[in-house]
């Protein structure tokens, strides 16, 4: 993502300041306000959406403050509200995408990067993007119909049979639960660490690998302890990135995991994520606290990924620099 | 040769075939996914599904006519909000801003493209429903509007950006105003780009389920007008998957295809229209 | 290319005027346990009055209560009565107050997929009220197998199935547990929605019904026609007087008996746990949530042209999709009501 241009700014000759009637009257005066226009209203939504926000959370704020985070009661009769079930759901079924996503990603990512063919690699990438692009929901067909069962009748057996000894996998096998929401989550958000991951491998200067292979390396040697490391820090992006993605995803993770506001070291329990809650009770909560305690959570979904973003680009925008050339090797 | 480079060489063989596997596992998701989509919904896919409209519950022979022009209507409310937006924003952000504006606007969308689906879904809700005191189509138009907004800005900008300078420049030398010049000039030669970033823009909502729950809710019927709920494609996927009827499940496969189906034919086309275009710098 | 987009814009929005004239459209949400009644019956009518749309959305009753609060949907529907707190919310909301209005009786059945098992098992309010307390944990514990001599229960641990969201449905099921144990009402208490000490959760009753039919070793509580339509068992009840009951149209119309003659005035009742021999102990009424004051007396008038064609043609579609009729005492006492919805 290294490009360099230059904009014109500021129009016309620049031949002291016109009046502005005559500015006006070619039109480029209107021209920037309108467009400006349309840009500050990309601003004034952002803001109105934070501070809606804001403003729909101000009740549990105020009756629970940070006692949110630790409790992890949810009881819509007594209006108890703690968040802890949900922040706790949404970074296991994260952990486990990432933890089945990174090498699978990261591998495919090394095999399009270095060893295909140029030709091969863009069409491999071609269609790892419009797997990228399949909605959340028919994730989550697939997940009620492919993978629970499979999940159910075979994995999770397994798993109790051989590994049941861990507290990790304890418990019935419902199909449903953190591991299968994880699952499908990883499936989601592998084409995010590939195609940027990728990216990053190819923008690594060949003058790296070259000096590897000359001092004797081989192929995987030179990839494996140079080239990657070198990318580490964009490769550390590509998986903010996805986990950001992973944050967020609601029909995928809801129509699979369980719908319990659960706190299980289990993997094999059901349990509930921040996004599948809102979806799941949004509509019906009952009473401000209620409902406003899931705007909180909306709140804290938000930031969470804000912050995760953020931090993505940052690594990215790193990395590129030192592979261009431009931070020291 | 010595056992350690024996041994070396080996697993450099080893690991290099294992990416070549873990490539192979991710590209073979994608054709899984069809694969399952067309076994199961493909003979669901029937001129009832496309023109009936729900049945009531447990009674077989309904579609999902309705859902397919909800979606239809949802996507075109998406496509004249977030458009125009993402369109005029970026020609600010390219030909007339300065940089600390720039960067606002620029922070701002980024901000908004990384919300959580379900989060403009509650936006959207205190915004667009709850003043109105109804679930509407238009509702949920501008809840799939405003997340088609930071995707076409941000692409448009780049592509505005990324035509070379020695036209603009022509243009100016021959007298052309600011906005003439955009207007003839600019545009038109990012005309691809610009058409390549709205597509995939629309392509990402149009899948889209949760910002719809609480905006255009459902409609068993067909929804008159742009101000009562609707049902949608994604929507009506999600509530028949989880139901307990088989033929809601049929219907649900069928749904899942057609959705898909149409998000795939617009993203190849919207990749075929840029690599057939200017080249652009890879970005 | 560019005209052709244009025409076809121009079309669509003059579809959109098209469409919306002369069609009446009424938005109502709520619960899960009459949806398959409530879609047979607005698809009716609407056949009968091709200009009115009465469009249900099946989301729970704890939404269409929420919804009709905050008057975004024209009425509500739920089965578990609106309580005081939430009355008061909508009077100060709307300035005048919300009206219930049942509509057909309905029963809630334990059903469950237990391997092997296709009969119907015999369950007793203690051994409900201990699964889903989390202290019945396998499908062999004494308190089930005492009730069912002769059954061969597997040792399998039971898998607990509720419901995820705000439902009338659990309203019903944690009023029936309030009532035959105390343990239950004071440590998880009835409402739409509770803090479950065990279990899996489903939305709506569809949801519940999926997991339970795809679940070995799974109980769930659902509307009746949702175990029946789907061919999954569903078990016998105990009754208040001591009878196992079978859910039943009978079983139903008999809890209801003694509600009938006594209904108070703005209808709302419990009828679970009701006494005599043929009562089956969970059912209910499901109502109507319908705002005492309409803006727009079209669609005044058409809900209200509609709830006197439930109370009279309507009724005759309930029996067919397994919901009983209402006692005509309740029917005539509602007709008088309607008049004061205005």
């Amino acid at each position: 993502m290294a490009t360099t241009t230059t904009t014109v700014s500021g129009a016309g000759p620049v031949v002291g300041s016109r009046s502005f009637l005559s500015r006006l009257r070619e039109g480029d005066e209107i021209a920037r306000l309108i467009t400006f226009l349309f840009a500050a209203s990309v601003v004034l939504l952002t803001f109105l959406l934070v501070f809606e926000l804001w403003r729909g959370s101000v009740l549990p704020r105020h009756t629970f403050g940070f006692s949110f985070f630790r409790t992890s009661i949810w009881d819509p009769v007594f209006d108890q509200f703690g968040a802890l079930p949900f922040i706790y759901g949404t970074l296991v079924t994260s952990a486990v995408a990432l933890l089945v996503a990174v090498p699978l990603g990261l591998g495919a990512a090394i095999f399009l990067a270095e060893l295909a063919p140029l030709r091969l690699s863009d069409t491999l990438e071609f269609f790892i993007d419009l797997l990228a692009a399949v909605p959340s929901v028919i994730y989550g067909l697939l997940g009620i119909f492919i993978v629970v069962p499979l999940m159910r009748q075979v994995v999770q057996p397994l798993l109790k049979q051989y590994l049941g000894f861990l507290p990790l996998f304890k418990g019935p096998a419902f199909g449903l639960g953190f591991l299968t929401a994880g699952v499908v989550l990883a499936i989601m958000i592998i084409p995010y660490i590939i195609s940027v991951s990728r990216e990053i491998l190819l923008s690594v200067p060949r003058d790296q690998r070259e000096a590897a292979l000359a001092l004797g390396s081989t192929r995987w040697e030179s990839t494996w302890k140079i080239v990657v490391p070198f990318a580490r820090g964009g490769i550390l992006g590509s998986i903010f990135l996805a986990l950001a993605r992973a944050l967020g995803e609601t029909m995928a993770v809801t129509m699979v995991i369980g719908n319990t506001p659960v706190i299980s070291a289990s993997l094999l329990s059901p349990g509930d994520s921040i996004a599948s809650v809102i979806a799941s009770q949004f509509k019906e909560a009952t009473g401000e606290l209620y409902t406003q305690s899931l705007i909180e959570l909306g709140l804290v979904l938000f930031l969470l990924t804000l912050i995760l973003n953020g931090l993505a680009r940052l690594m990215i925008v790193i990395t590129s620099q030192r592979g261009s050339g431009m931070g020291h090797v | 040769m010595s056992a350690r480079l024996r041994w070396r060489k080996f697993v450099s063989a080893f690991m290099l075939s294992m990416t070549g596997v873990c490539a192979a596992v991710a590209v073979s998701a994608l054709f899984l996914i069809l694969s399952y989509l067309v076994y199961h919904g493909g003979t669901s896919v029937s001129w009832t599904f496309f023109t009936r409209l729900p049945a009531p519950v447990g009674e077989a022979g309904g579609g999902m006519s309705n859902a397919i022009v909800g979606s239809a209507k949802l996507l075109l409310l998406a496509t004249l909000i977030g458009v125009p937006i993402g369109f005029f924003g970026a020609i600010y952000l390219a030909e007339f801003s300065g940089s600390t504006t720039a960067f606002v606007v620029r922070y701002a969308a980024d901000l908004l493209n990384g919300v959580p689906s379900i989060v403009i879904g509650i936006f959207a809700y205190t915004l667009a429903v709850l003043p109105f005191k109804h679930f509407s189509t238009l509702a949920g138009g501008f809840a799939l509007g405003v997340m088609m907004i930071p995707i076409t800005l941000r692409s448009t900008e780049e592509f505005l950006r990324s035509v070379p300078n020695p036209l603009r420049e022509g243009a100016m030398a021959l007298g052309a105003s600011k906005w003439k010049t955009i207007a003839t000039v600019i545009v038109p030669s990012a005309y691809r780009g610009i058409l390549t970033a709205v597509l995939l823009a629309f392509a990402r909502v149009a899948g889209e389920t949760a910002p719809l729950l609480f905006t255009a809710l459902g409609n068993r019927f067909w929804s008159p007008g742009w101000n009562q709920p609707t049902a949608s494609l994604p929507v009506a996927i999600y509530n028949y998957a989880i139901s307990p009827y088989e033929d809601w499940h049929r219907q649900a496969w069928a749904g899942g295809l057609v959705l898909l189906g149409l998000i795939l034919v617009i993203n190849i086309v919207a990749r075929g229209i840029l690599a057939r275009g200017i080249s652009v710098s890879r970005t | 290319m560019k005209r052709i987009a244009i025409i076809a814009l121009m079309g669509l929005g003059l579809t959109g005027v098209l469409f919306s004239q002369g069609i009446l459209s009424i938005t109502g949400a709520g619960a899960t346990f009459p949806f398959p009644m409530y879609s047979k019956w607005f698809d009716e009518y609407h056949k009968k009055n091709p200009n009115i749309q009465i469009n249900y959305q099946s989301i729970g009753s704890g939404g269409g209560i929420k919804q009709v609060t905050e008057g975004t949907v024209d009425f509500g529907a739920t089965d578990g009565p609106m309580n005081d707190d939430q009355l008061k919310a909508f009077q100060e909301k709307h300035g005048c107050s919300v009206l219930h209005f049942p509509t057909v009786l309905g029963a809630v059945v334990p059903t469950y997929n237990v391997p092997g098992i296709t009969a119907s098992l015999n369950f007793t309010p203690e051994a409900l009220a201990g699964i889903y307390l989390g202290k019945v944990t396998k499908w062999n514990d004494p308190l089930i197998a005492d009730a069912n001599k002769g059954v061969n229960l597997p040792a399998d641990e039971i898998i607990v199935v509720h419901r995820a969201e705000s439902s009338g449905t659990t309203y019903v099921w944690t009023d029936f547990l309030s009532k035959v144990s105390e343990e239950w009402k004071t440590k998880v208490g009835k409402a739409t929605a509770v803090k479950w000490p065990v279990g899996l959760g489903g939305q709506g009753n569809e949801g519940v019904t999926g997991t339970v039919k795809n679940t070995p070793d799974s109980i769930g509580y659902v509307e009746l026609i949702y175990a029946e339509s789907n061919k999954i068992p569903y078990g016998n009840v105990k009754n208040a007087a001591g009878v196992f009951v079978k859910a039943s149209l009978a079983g139903v119309t008999a809890a209801a008996a003694g509600a009938a003659k006594e209904m108070p005035d703005d209808f709302r009742v419990s009828i679970t746990n009701a006494p005599g021999k043929d009562a089956y102990p969970i059912s209910s009424f499901t109502w109507l949530l319908i705002p005492a004051k309409f803006s727009d007396t079209a669609k005044r008038d058409a809900l209200k042209g509609f709830v006197s064609w439930m109370l009279a043609d309507g009724q005759n579609y309930v029996e067919a999709l397994s919901y009983a009729k209402l006692p005509k005492e309740v029917v005539a006492k509602e007709k008088k009501a309607l008049n004061n919805v205005q």
